[in-house]
């Protein structure tokens, strides 16, 4: 038993499914994400070997990249647009990247001053012997 | 499945905007759980015991295959998500197939990569750093595992019933699946391996 | 070591705690009556109703229902603990009391853990799972089957919970397992590896619950229902969901962290070989508190539907209640530290931390202003779910005081942990939580079963509760002042002795409380009759809920309504007096019901097989549980019949039966 298949529609898209279905253009994009997210990977090796950038901004640059790559599959695999049809997605994605930032950034100066803080459990130990 | 028709779209659409805005909200949980083991590897990656650090470690060549299998195998599930839209069966197999076969070169790499790890006394009980690197990673391969069981599932329900409604559903969730965990991995590799080993 | 035996794992005779004469009795005592209640539902033929009407529903008005037996069911097993525990301290001056320190660990561990996820949750999801679909003018939830899978998952880590009773022992180290403690070196026994596989199942059911509730009110809502006409409760459930969501995942994976370092010798919380104790508590907190905005929030929300029912006005300042909702609901992410001030992040962490918890203040005074003008004005109908509301905001705004204390670093430097912050949080969880899900029970209770609870037993449940609740816990912040450590199993300072014992005092007239509402139960069903309503809305009041029948039909709304206004079934009253007209005939279209599924019951079941196995290191059992688990879910993917239809001339009937039973008691004007 088979249906027609769905039609996207003018309100609102489930995340994942793109306007480009309607048309039967939606390879070309895969192809381009293939590509772009290859290319940028690509580079991320490359400055992690250490031979171009400035040792101290390699981190950085990787991270950049890192976002780019993201950026690239959200857009072209997940067709997470900015489109009106996307805002419920778009809003839900915010929110998770802002519980993410919030979880990652607060633990780590957290954890940061902790460490400076605080002896290392293993001298704790060792001093109650 | 249980939703209101929305406005401006049929029963059917409803249906999958639902189906998939709910998996979407679950991905993003799931995004979250990850973030703890990425904040719990960032706070231990230093904590060596006197053992080996990420230097000594890393094989970046491996971890630069592992990425373009997975990388090609979200071009591949995408291919199969345009066949499902299309209804084109023979499409559908063929790039699920390929997508199967480049996801289990990804877990057989890192099997490879955690038993040689095992095998030089890096393993997770050596150190936190370890329990973090292990956990983590392993927690994103589990993950993918899961995602090549469901993929064989998803292959086996349209052999059996066809491109249905529920069984596109599905295949929708499974792609936000398969995509995330490529972004995921994206993570993973920049700051676990490549920064790493970075001078 | 012993060698672990292959088949039986960890698990010998002696687990059997044969030598402890409390928890060997209280379990054949539990034994007994469960027994004796499965006999009676098979000899008198209950079995069939109850597999096809409740087990494998998945209704959500049936798993609402289901949901609160269990946290009732539950609270009764708390409440033992409680009592227990404050006998013991009342006694236990320069003496060792009744209960070994090996046992009262045990309890107060078993106490917090049980109230806070067998008893708190499971009430609040449950009256989430009733009300919301009925006032947003939907059939169900979005995903009923994965509704019904949240609830069975939520009972399998209740049921493991309890067996530790019998079989093993509970952990000792407190309701949040802190490592080192927790650790296989310091805890080798099976206790915390019952709470871990616990709460790591019933997580998944609570975390599942979460997406579908989002789900559901960002897209199952009814057609003109904006999200500026959702009533209130909808929005504290939407703000908690999305809490849920967020906040849960974090709780999977730290206990997945302490489970690999006892299952598979990793190195997370250890003393050893580099491991950080202090990133549990980071990170078991960066779950915790938001998990308390889960449990409030919906209280909140409940508070703003029957005071401004029973004011007979609408809620004052409703866009700056949705504000604050959404307010809190970010804050509630943003607080955490204060946990842990004294932990030693410093000055700077602390101070921030500090302000971020005393601004989460703000919006709450913001809603209990707005309550307070709700009622100011209005026409107040004294009744159980108002006295539980007034009862709310006298207690509620003395433990959010006493939380602001505590937000301020210095002053928590001296209380940390002591009965103060006991009596804080005891104050907040009941004058808050529970006040609210008593309220809520009592409200809605005549809609889920189609008759009111006694009103002068609720009363009295109310004094006894409320007074008890003063006279238990006011001692406790004059002990946390005078030095007393929380989870103490004995102690020497005579000072605090009467205090202990007005506490034990007060738990008294909490359990006469309890008992007062087991009897309101037991004598409302007994004189259901009396106590019928037969109108859907005794209370006269302001949401599509009270628009349907009591109980509500398996569909909710033959024909889904069109909503046009905030309080969209006040309008409609209104108009309709108004008009003089009664409620016009709709046009009736087939609707789609979903079928049942044993899915859920069957998933626990082997989630059950799995944990038990998992906690007694039953290698063979556990892979058996797992298997079954995804086998299941295989199972109810290859449904091919998912719903069932009902066609339009049924409906029609059905409708027009329910609409001329109703007709009498609907009528103008009517004051109450």
């Amino acid at each position: 038993m088979t249906e027609s298949p769905p039609r996207p529609s003018a309100n609102q898209l489930a995340p994942g499914d793109s306007p480009e279905a309607r048309s039967g253009s939606e390879i070309g994009g895969y192809v381009i994400g293939l590509v772009l997210a290859g290319g940028l990977t690509s580079v991320s090796f490359w400055v992690a070997r250490g031979t171009l950038f400035w040792p101290p901004s390699i981190p950085t640059a990787l991270i950049v990249l890192a976002i780019a790559q993201m950026g690239v599959h959200l857009v072209f695999f997940l067709h997470v647009t900015s489109g009106p049809d996307s805002t419920n997605n778009v809003l839900a994605l915010a929110f998770g990247v802002l519980i993410v930032f919030l979880i990652i950034a607060g633990s780590l100066w957290i954890m940061a001053n902790l460490d400076h803080n605080m002896l290392p459990m293993d001298r704790l130990m060792e001093m109650q012997r | 499945m249980n939703v209101a028709v929305l406005p401006g779209h049929n029963a059917d659409e409803s249906k999958r905007i639902a189906a998939g805005y709910g998996f979407w909200i679950f991905l993003l949980s799931d995004i979250v759980m990850f973030s703890c083991f990425f904040a719990s590897y960032a706070v231990l990656v230093h904590a060596t015991a006197g053992g080996p650090d990420t230097r000594q470690l890393f094989d970046v060549d491996r971890v630069a295959i592992e990425t373009a299998c997975l990388l090609a195998s979200s071009f591949t599930c995408g291919l199969a998500f345009v066949a499902s839209g299309r209804r084109s069966a023979a499409l559908f197999y063929l790039s699920m197939t390929a997508t199967l076969a480049l996801g289990a070169a990804f877990i057989a790499l890192e099997v490879v990569e955690f038993v040689s790890l095992a095998a030089r006394n890096a393993g997770p009980g050596r150190s936190a750093f370890l329990s973090a690197f292990f956990a983590l990673v392993g927690c994103h391969g589990i993950h993918v595992t899961i995602g090549l069981l469901w993929l064989c599932t998803m292959m086996a329900q349209v052999y059996a019933k066809g491109f249905r409604g529920d069984i596109l559903r599905r295949i929708l969730c499974f792609t936000l699946f398969w995509h995330a965990l490529d972004i995921v991995w994206v993570a993973l590799f920049t700051v676990v391996y490549l920064i790493g080993v970075a001078p | 070591m012993p060698p672990v035996d292959l088949f039986w794992g960890k698990l010998t005779w002696a687990a059997i705690p044969i030598d402890s004469p409390l928890p060997i009795v209280s379990s054949v005592v539990v034994a007994v009556v469960i027994v004796s209640v499965l006999v009676w539902i098979v000899i008198r033929g209950h079995f069939p109703y109850l597999w096809r009407e409740w087990l494998t529903s998945v209704d959500h008005k049936r798993v609402g229902v289901m949901y609160v037996v269990l946290a009732l069911v539950m609270l009764l097993r708390g409440f033992a603990d409680a009592s227990m525990m404050r006998v013991q301290q009342a006694m236990a001056l320069n003496g060792p009391g009744y209960l070994p320190p090996e046992h009262y660990d045990q309890i107060f561990s078993s106490h917090g853990t049980i109230m806070i996820f067998f008893v708190a949750m499971p009430f609040v999801i449950g009256l989430m799972n009733f009300v919301v679909p009925l006032q947003i003018g939907a059939r169900d939830v979005a995903f009923p089957t994965l509704n019904s899978v949240s609830f069975w998952l939520t009972a399998t880590g209740a049921l493991l919970v309890n067996i530790s009773l019998f079989l093993g022992e509970f952990a000792r180290t407190g309701w949040i397992p802190y490592p080192p403690l927790s650790e296989l070196a310091y805890s080798p026994g099976v206790g915390v590896d019952y709470y871990l596989w616990s709460l790591q199942i019933s997580g998944v059911g609570t975390l599942l619950t979460g997406v579908n509730f989002v789900t559901t009110l960002l897209k199952g809502r009814a057609p003109g229902m904006d999200l500026m006409r959702m009533p209130m409760f909808c929005w504290t459930s939407l703000a908690s969901s999305l809490l849920i969501v967020a906040a849960f995942p974090v709780l999977t994976a730290t206990l997945a962290m302490l489970l690999l370092d006892r299952y598979l010798g990793f190195h997370f919380f250890t003393n050893e070989a580099g491991g950080n104790v202090m990133m549990f508590m980071n990170l078991i907190w960066a779950w915790g508190h938001p998990e308390v905005y889960i449990l409030i929030l919906p209280a909140f929300g409940i508070f703003s539907e029957v005071i401004a029912t029973f004011s007979s006005k609408s809620l004052f300042g409703y866009r700056s209640m949705v504000a604050a909702t959404l307010g809190i609901c970010v804050l509630a992410f943003t607080v955490w530290l204060h946990h842990f001030f004294t932990m030693g992040a410093g000055a700077n962490v602390n101070a921030v931390f500090g302000i971020l918890s005393t601004a989460i203040a703000v919006p709450t005074g913001v809603k209990v202003f707005n309550w307070l003008f709700t009622i100011y004005g209005g026409r107040v109908r004294y009744s159980v779910p108002i006295l539980w509301s007034i009862g709310f905001m006298v207690t509620f705004v003395l433990g959010g005081m006493t939380g602001v204390l505590l937000a301020i670093p210095p002053v928590d430097f001296l209380v940390h942990n002591s009965l103060f912050l006991i009596a804080h949080f005891h104050n907040v969880i009941i004058g808050g939580v529970v006040f609210g899900l008593f309220a809520g029970y009592t409200y809605w209770f005549p809609k889920a079963f189609g008759f009111r609870l006694h009103e002068g037993l609720g009363k009295a449940a109310f004094w006894f509760w409320t007074i008890g609740f003063y006279v238990a816990f006011m001692p406790l912040y004059v002990l946390g002042f005078l030095g007393m450590t929380r989870r103490m199993q004995q102690y020497d300072v005579p000072n605090w002795q009467p205090w202990l014992v007005v506490a034990a005092a007060g738990a008294g007239l909490i359990a006469i409380g309890t008992g007062f509402l087991v009897a309101q139960l037991y004598y409302s069903i007994r004189h259901r009759d009396a106590l019928r309503d037969t109108s859907g809305d005794p209370w006269d009041g302001r949401t599509l809920e009270w628009s349907t029948s009591s109980p509500p039909p398996p569909y909710n709304f033959a024909v889904l309504p069109r909503v046009t206004a905030l309080d969209a079934y006040w309008v409609e009253k209104q108009g309709q007096i108004s008009n003089g007209t009664g409620r016009p005939t709709p046009h009736y279209v087939p609707i789609e019901v979903p079928r049942n599924s044993a899915t859920g019951i069957t998933c626990a079941f082997f989630a059950s097989l799995l944990g038990f196995a998992l906690i007694w290191h039953i290698w063979w059992l556990a892979s058996l549980g797992a298997i079954g688990a995804f086998v299941t879910f295989v199972i109810f993917a290859w449904r091919d019949q998912v719903e069932d239809e009902i066609p339009a001339g049924e409906l029609a009937r059905l409708d027009g039966l329910d609409r001329a039973a109703r007709r009498p008691a609907f009528h103008v004007g009517r004051a109450t």
